[in-house]
């Protein structure tokens, strides 16, 4: 277990312990862990390759083989179906969004069935997302890459999960359009929602991440709070190649 | 006696009518495959099978129960359709991950052994199946004789094919199906069941098959073999009608249907190939089928 | 089609081990040697076993490898080929009954014809990849069986009946039931190796390219539409010499030689004996005749037991008896 100074003390709403998974006869991750904190946003970091989509699949049990443990609020997941997965308050924005050709924007937004209380209602979600409003009746694909990524993050909002995954949601994005996420995100960690970020853009990543998890070949590497980011930041270089 | 090209217009419209019922059979099987195929990327050969099981169903329930034509078009979908889920939870999900020819094998090797059993038990000629009391008789148009049944098996086509249409395109569970059909993967990261959805569209499938069995019974007579003689047909419609849209699969049923009267009557001798004839001018020009998405 | 099961391909050593697995060569020497023994077998078996039966499987084992010549090596499902194993059945009844051609000819006109036939077939159905191959050439192979069915040189139900076997380029008597054995067995034989032929030369290697990586192929050149309708016509030739060759000896040729079921038995022959492999189909073929023999006398309908063996075959035996056997002999 990686110790990071600084690190918020309490039991973990996402505990990963010894992770280890498997893409057919390839050993992709190799004991990954960390540990998600109520409230908390982390972010993992490394190069293309280094298996940051892997552990979130790992995690949301989309990946052929795993092995470990995983729990949410106590709970163990390593048992638990793929399609029940959702019910235990976690949400997952995929790399590539996922956003249905053959659904309307308010189709794919009201998708993903509800699975816990407290989720936002669609009102609160069109106001967060005023153009998503205005293209509801659209196919989903017609939508600019910056659209598509906020339905993506909306959808999961009308859920009511508590922790979401994220993998690289600025990825491909005008600087405008990621600004406006990263407002959007900072909006979620006001409301307590629990982040668990893949970013390569780790400018981004700063401003809404509480701790920093470097990544390498399927390994965790370090650890660390984003005060010590700049004290870090020749590491940070190596282990990203940036 | 009006004429139209050398056909006296009261034959030409009666033969009309029985284009656009045997189209509406297409309709209905072809509908139930591109639904099945949609999702479960399976070309479902046992769907002639299922055909005649829903018809000899409500010829079983007859001889048995008395129960007659308006309980069995219930009884023996639901029939049809459970027996297929569990065949489909229990032997074909397991070929899912393979080559999808595969599934055309299994569905191939179902057709037979549900053909063989009821032709080794029933023989191959055909049972009469009574047309319900209610629909009896015809009506005159005028300018045709309308048979009652035939008329509600034309209607009845109709709304099982807007209805399923709507399911699919407009509710909630057809939503959850057509994005299961671009990213399964991610529809049960969300939550939901799947597996359990195949398992519905296959029994869905399975039952529109066994429904536009038991609307059949009674104009086409009940024998083993129905099936397998009409699947071979609806293949041809499905590949001129293209496999990617529901409302494709249901137009080209009923278009070739009424092609396929016209040619009995102007030239009953390619009747039974003109279905085919058009799947080889159709793949001349338009490989991937006249609504087809994906070649 | 890349997970289809193709466990006769090369692989020599195995890097992680020290004992060297049995290799291609050791397979092909094992082959070789099974092949002597098989051929050996088959001379002297008429005078063991019911010479008819023997050409009946004969037959159908040349069907079965003409089929896998396109689906083993290819890739290619064809559901249609009972069209060119019947229609040559037809065209060689009726020259041999109607227009008194001596059997060889007669043969020969049978496999002609049906290569033609799948020239056409062929051409339209490459239009299309995977499973709508399958479905286009069942549909034209049932547009083909209703326009033998209308056709009144195949007297429909009733079929051609009474074909002579005649005088084997007007000198050998065929009704001699050893000579027709040594003739079929001839045939047999030649078809046999002409596929293995075929397999192994540089048009072979083509076709197994294409089949592992269709895109690759067509970006180092290779036009592989022709590659494949010529696989298909050698395949379709190759089926109507095995129906040709069956017209004569059963003296008859009808509806159930361009049926789509006797399509489908071809399928399963060949994936019961192994796709892809060379001995696999010719297998299959012998255990389905026997099996279909056995299951007639018994009043258990043969449909049954084929949707039986092929239900089993593709949930649990997907590599067929020669495909086990190999990955039993490289353990």
């Amino acid at each position: 277990m990686i110790e990071a100074p600084g690190r918020p003390q309490g039991p973990a709403l996402l505990e990963v312990r010894d992770l280890h998974g498997w893409y057919g006869e390839s050993h992709v991750l190799h004991g990954v862990s960390l540990d998600l904190h109520e409230g908390e946003t982390i972010t993992l970091v490394g190069r293309n390759g280094a298996g940051k989509t892997t552990t979130l699949r790992a995690i949301m049990n989309l990946l052929p083989r795993r092995e470990g443990s995983i729990r949410i609020a106590g709970a163990d997941m390593m048992k638990v179906p793929v399609h029940r997965t959702a019910y235990s308050g976690i949400g997952y924005v995929p790399e590539e969004r996922g956003i249905f050709a053959t659904l309307t924007v308010s189709e794919n937004l009201m998708l993903p069935p509800t699975v816990a209380p407290g989720g936002m209602s669609i009102e609160e979600i069109y106001d967060l997302f005023p153009n998503l409003a205005e293209r509801r009746n659209s196919p989903g694909t017609k939508l600019s890459g910056g659209e598509q990524q906020m339905l993506a993050i909306a959808r999961i909002l009308r859920t009511g999960v508590k922790i979401i995954l994220l993998d690289e949601p600025t990825e491909g994005l005008a600087p405008v359009i990621i600004q406006r996420i990263g407002d959007v995100l900072m909006e979620l960690k006001k409301k307590g929602m629990t982040l668990l970020l893949v970013e390569q853009n780790f400018r981004f990543a700063r401003k809404v991440a509480d701790r920093f998890f470097l990544m390498e070949d399927g390994h965790i590497l370090e650890s660390f709070p984003t005060s010590e980011l700049d004290a870090r930041m020749d590491r940070l270089h190596e282990v990203v190649g940036v | 006696m009006t004429m139209i090209f050398g056909i006296p217009l009261p034959a030409l419209l009666g033969q009309l009518l029985i284009g656009f019922i045997n189209g509406s059979f297409y309709a209905l099987l072809s509908l139930g495959l591109a639904v099945i195929f949609g999702l479960l990327r399976v070309i479902n050969f046992a769907h002639g099978a299922q055909y005649m099981l829903g018809a000899f169903t409500a010829y079983l329930v007859l001889a048995y129960t008395g129960l007659g034509f308006w309980p069995a078009l219930i009884v023996a979908p639901l029939i049809v359709a459970m027996l297929s889920a569990v065949i489909e939870r229990t032997m074909l999900s397991r070929l899912y991950d393979l080559d999808h020819l595969y599934g055309l094998l299994f569905t191939f090797g179902l057709a037979l052994i549900i053909e063989g059993t009821f032709r080794y038990y029933f023989g191959a000629a055909g049972n009469p199946y009574p047309t319900p009391a209610l629909l009896a008789g015809g009506t005159n148009l005028g300018f045709m004789f309308m048979p009652n049944y035939r008329g509600f098996v034309v209607v009845a086509s109709l709304v099982i094919c807007i209805s399923t249409w709507l399911l699919i395109e407009k509710t909630r569970l057809g939503a959850y199906l057509r994005a299961a059909t671009e990213n399964p993967q991610l529809v049960q990261a969300f939550g939901v069941n799947v597996p359990l959805l195949l398992t519905l569209t296959y029994a869905l499938g399975a039952g529109l098959a066994g429904l536009a069995g038991v609307l059949a019974a009674p104009i086409y007579q009940v024998s083993p073999l129905m099936g397998s003689n009409l699947i071979i047909i609806v293949f041809a419609v499905v590949v001129i009608g293209g496999m990617g849209s529901i409302l494709g699969a249901i137009i080209s049923g009923y278009m070739l249907g009424i092609l396929e009267g016209l040619t009995k009557v102007f030239y009953p001798e390619a009747s039974n190939i003109v279905v085919f004839v058009i799947m080889a001018i159709v793949l001349m020009i338009r490989p991937a089928g006249l609504f087809g998405k994906d070649a | 089609m890349t997970s289809l099961d193709h466990s006769g391909d090369d692989r020599t050593t195995d890097a992680t081990t020290s004992v060297r697995k049995p290799g291609q060569r050791d397979l092909s020497t094992i082959g070789f040697v099974l092949a002597g023994i098989a051929v050996v077998g088959l001379l002297v078996a008429p005078f063991y076993v019911y010479p008819v039966f023997i050409m009946s499987v004969l037959c159908f084992a040349l069907f079965a490898i003409a089929f896998n010549l396109l689906l083993g090596y290819v890739g290619l499902l064809s559901f249609g080929h009972a069209a060119f194993f019947g229609g040559a059945a037809y065209f060689t009844a009726h020259a041999a009954k109607v227009w008194g051609w001596e059997p060889l000819s007669a043969i020969l006109l049978g496999a002609g014809g049906a290569g033609l036939i799948g020239l056409v077939v062929g051409y339209l159905a490459i239009r299309r990849q995977g499973i709508y191959f399958a479905m286009v050439t069942l549909a034209l192979s049932q547009m083909i069986f209703f326009i033998f069915l209308q056709a009144p040189f195949t007297h429909g139900e009733d079929g051609i009946q009474g074909v002579p076997r005649g005088y084997l380029l007007g000198i050998v008597n065929l009704n001699d039931p050893l000579n027709i054995y040594y003739f079929v067995l001839a045939i047999f034989l030649f078809g046999f190796f002409a596929v293995w032929r075929i397999v192994h030369s540089p048009f072979g290697h083509v076709l197994k390219a294409i089949r592992e990586n269709e895109n690759r192929t067509i970006s180092l050149g290779y036009r592989v539409e022709r590659y494949k309708l010529g696989a298909f016509v050698m395949s379709a030739a190759i089926a109507g010499l095995a129906g040709s060759t069956k017209a004569i000896v059963f003296q008859i040729a009808t509806l159930t030689d361009v049926a789509w079921q006797m399509s489908g038995e071809v399928v399963l022959m060949t994936l019961l004996g192994g796709m892809g492999t060379i001995f696999g189909p010719a297998i299959g073929a012998a255990l389905v005749v026997t099996m279909q023999h056995y299951f007639a006398s018994m009043d258990f309908p043969v449909t049954v037991m084929i949707g039986i063996i092929f239900v089993l075959c593709v949930l649990l035996f997907r590599r067929g008896i020669v495909g086990e056997a190999i990955r039993l002999i490289r353990r």
